[in-house]
């Protein structure tokens, strides 16, 4: 147990907790719990995703051949660079590094998931729209398995759209890090809220990972096939 | 009434009067006043959904329907579902005596996140106005189920409004539920070890499980659903491949278990007022805590038993049903561990415990009717009629708000400082009792003679025993006025409480009456176990 429990508190030490140890442990519990419900709200769509692709393995294939593989491909690198920044803004507190570094690691993270984004709209989604590949907006495609081509790009656009809302979500959280991290409120002893908004973000890449192997790289797709 | 011999408190500061004003409350972040928020909340809507049924039951007096179109209709009883499963029975117990009392029980300052707590109250009371809204401008009428294609693609009813009312609670529910989870996990006073925990923690536990693990898919499934009707394509649009049985399947994923939210916090409650109001120590306490988490587990694999009759292949239907089967055993652990109490016990019959013999006996009803629907050639018969009416509501009302009702009684002292008139208490224990069954017994027979439920009219040779449920549901609805009326007028007049007025064994009654704002002097420290009665018999 911290030394620090029965002397002074530190900053950002709540009432209801009887120390410093508590208090962490509350929090890092509560994220995962938050973490488990996640699971629970994408596997909802994993699992429907996992009937129909069985169902109409076909179209499914099809569908995934229209995507932009080679910027979905680029993305998971750039979320995978992110997640190593975060991981050192973690690690950056954790050893008392000066704040100006631990905002470094912060805006670079910031950075590269707004270069996910980015690249998502105006590389991706953008130019399914100009092809007329969003179901319910703008529809024009008449290829072979047309139906289930539609089901496919439903579950797509339903999957990737609410990952992106994460994305923007996680965004807003880097955001107040970096403004709590300007007024010195992190400490060796406390970056709690680093170390918990650490795991979401990581959580978020996950999801990805799963994604763009789902809904990418079905029906053996690689280059020169 | 046994009460303990301690003076009321008499420093006079409690959480109630500690500030005032409405930002004192709006802006609260203690558990206790948070819990009475959602009282209030949810108090509301009880009667916004109780006037649903009540029109309905007036509907129902005559074969061709005495009051309205059969469009109004469907909206009345969708209405009446969707407001009482989603905005009354979800959030009752946990969100009210819960919030209250879970970190008086185990010798906490306050839950672990109370911002967090806060802010599930405001999403709530959204998801809430959202959903009264919708009901208002249009109304809804798919049934609480909000089966496609017809929600999807034909009602021209408010049907995205109310689906987002529901998504938004759904993550009030979520917040409220890991809330839980943390603070029992790491809030607990020193000496409060697992096997010491109240019962009712036990079951506030394993519901906070199926919250988090639930809720998450309810809330995905209507997000595609509102989709589905907004766009007009999706996942159970048949004319792109999309299957409607997928919604249903992830429907009732959370929908099955979301009935063991709204009966485990019941059983909690009546744990503790059985052993209470017996002098005695609960029998089997560890078999009876762990029969909790057993029903959280189980109740997520028994979701086909609804769908028994949708086509769905037989081998499913028939595991299905074997596994519904074993929800019984656990269920029935409990009523013999309640009766094993009560065995011997000195037992006295105020408001509180006469809520509680309530439970067991109607929650006994419900439970083995349940066994009739889980069996696959008895459901084909009863599936779709007034049978399952009266076996839910035996369950949902006869249990969930008989134990609601047993726990404000027990705790309102606690909550407000205050008695409430107990002769008056116990008549309006009795006339609820009285009108419940009679609204749903008869609904058992109608059912097994077969009158399909949702239809605005039925055969002229039902009309006597529609006649009776609907007597019934008259009294029943004085029943619940009753306590309306002696709980406000209690909270001015009623005789100060004191520390522990049914001398109750509890960290929550070493406290004073109403709690501090920070609930203890000095955080308590456990040295024996839960209702440890028996040490009290000695002395006397």
């Amino acid at each position: 147990m911290s030394e620090l429990a029965h002397g002074a508190h530190p900053q950002g030490f709540a009432h209801q907790f009887e120390d410093v140890e508590q208090q962490r442990d509350a929090g890092r519990l509560g994220m995962w719990v938050f973490l488990v419900t996640e699971i629970l709200f994408f596997g909802g769509m994993f699992a429907s995703y996992t009937i129909y692709r069985a169902l109409h393995y076909e179209s499914f294939v099809t569908g995934s051949h229209l995507l932009k593989v080679r910027f979905g491909a680029t993305n998971t690198y750039v979320l995978i660079g992110s997640s190593l920044t975060m991981a050192l803004a973690i690690r950056a507190a954790q050893t008392g590094k000066k704040k100006g570094q631990i905002i470094f690691w912060l805006i670079l993270t910031m950075i590269l998931g707004a270069a996910f984004i980015g690249i998502k709209l105006h590389y991706e989604w953008f130019r399914d729209y100009q092809e007329g590949l969003i179901p319910g907006v703008q529809w024009f495609y008449n290829g072979p398995h047309a139906p289930g081509v539609k089901m496919f790009m439903c579950f797509y656009f339903f999957m990737t759209g609410l990952h992106a809302i994460h994305m923007v979500a996680g965004l807003g959280i880097l955001t107040v890090l970096v403004i709590m991290t300007a007024r010195n409120k992190f400490s060796p002893e406390y970056y709690a809220p680093l170390e918990i908004s650490g795991l979401y973000w990581h959580f978020v890449d996950i999801v990805w990972i799963f994604l763009f192997a789902l809904l990418y790289l079905i029906g053996g797709r690689y280059p020169g096939s | 009434m046994s009460t303990s011999q301690e003076k009321p408190v008499e420093s006079g500061v409690n959480y109630l009067n500690a500030t005032y004003g409405i930002r004192s409350w709006l802006l609260t972040l203690d558990h206790k006043r948070i819990g009475l928020l959602y009282l209030g909340s949810i108090t509301l809507m009880f009667f916004v959904g109780g006037m649903a049924a009540v029109l309905m039951r007036l509907h129902l007096t005559e074969p061709q329907g005495a009051l309205f179109e059969p469009e109004t209709y469907n909206k009345l009883f969708s209405t009446h579902g969707i407001i009482m499963v989603f905005f009354f029975l979800v959030p009752s117990i946990p969100a009210t005596l819960g919030n209250f009392l879970i970190p008086l029980m185990i010798g906490a300052r306050d839950v672990a996140f109370p911002k967090l707590n806060l802010m599930s109250w405001y999403i709530f009371i959204t998801g809430a106005a959202l959903a009264l809204y919708a009901t208002l401008s249009g109304g809804v009428d798919t049934g609480w189920t909000f089966y496609p294609p017809y929600s999807s693609l034909y009602s021209h009813t408010q049907v995205v409004a109310v689906a987002l009312g529901v998504f938004v609670a759904g993550f009030s529910s979520i917040l409220t539920g890991l809330n839980f989870i943390v603070t029992i996990h790491k809030m607990r006073a020193p000496g409060m070890t697992w096997f010491r925990l109240p019962l009712f923690i036990w079951a506030m536990y394993a519901t906070s499980l199926i919250f988090v693990l639930g809720t998450p898919v309810i809330a995905i499934t209507l997000f595609l659903l509102g989709m589905e009707r907004i766009l007009h394509v999706g996942i159970f649009d048949p004319s792109v491949g999309g299957d409607p049985l997928l919604f249903q399947h992830l429907f009732w994923f959370y929908s099955h278990p979301a009935v063991y939210i709204m009966i485990l916090p019941g059983m909690g409650v009546v744990s503790e007022l059985i052993t209470a109001f017996s002098r005695k120590k609960i029998f089997g306490y560890a078999f009876v805590a762990f029969s909790s988490l057993s029903i959280a587990v189980i109740s997520f694999v028994v979701w086909g038993h609804h769908m028994f009759v949708t086509g769905q292949s037989i081998y499913a239907g028939l595991v299905f049903s074997v596994l519904s089967f074993l929800v019984a055993i656990p269920s029935a652990v409990k009523v013999f561990n309640w009766t094993a109490t009560l065995y011997k016990g000195s037992i006295s019959y105020e408001a509180p415990m006469l809520y509680a013999l309530g439970f067991i006996g109607l929650f006994t009803i419900g439970g083995l009717t349940g066994l009739f629907l889980a069996a696959l050639a008895t459901d084909v018969h009863l599936n779709g009629t007034y049978f399952i009416v009266a076996h839910f509501h035996y369950v949902m009302v006869g249990g969930a708000v008989m134990a609601y009702m047993g726990g404000l009684h027990f705790w309102w002292p606690k909550i407000t400082g205050r008695l409430y008139p107990d002769l008056w208490a116990r008549i309006a224990a009795a006339i609820i009792f009285i009108g419940f069954n009679l609204t749903f017994f008869p609904q058992f027979v109608l059912g097994y003679l077969g009158m399909p439920r949702r239809y605005a009219i039925y055969p002229a040779e039902f009309q006597v025993l529609n006649v009776m449920s609907s007597a019934g549901a008259s009294i029943l609805g004085i029943g619940y006025i009753i306590p309306l009326v002696y709980f406000i007028w209690s909270m001015r007049y009623g005789p100060p409480a004191g520390k522990n007025p049914w001398g109750a064994k509890g960290l929550e009654w070493t406290t004073q009456s109403p709690p501090l704002t920070q609930n203890f002097e000095e955080i308590p420290i456990v040295t024996e176990d839960a209702y440890n009665y028996a040490s009290e018999a000695a002395h006397v």
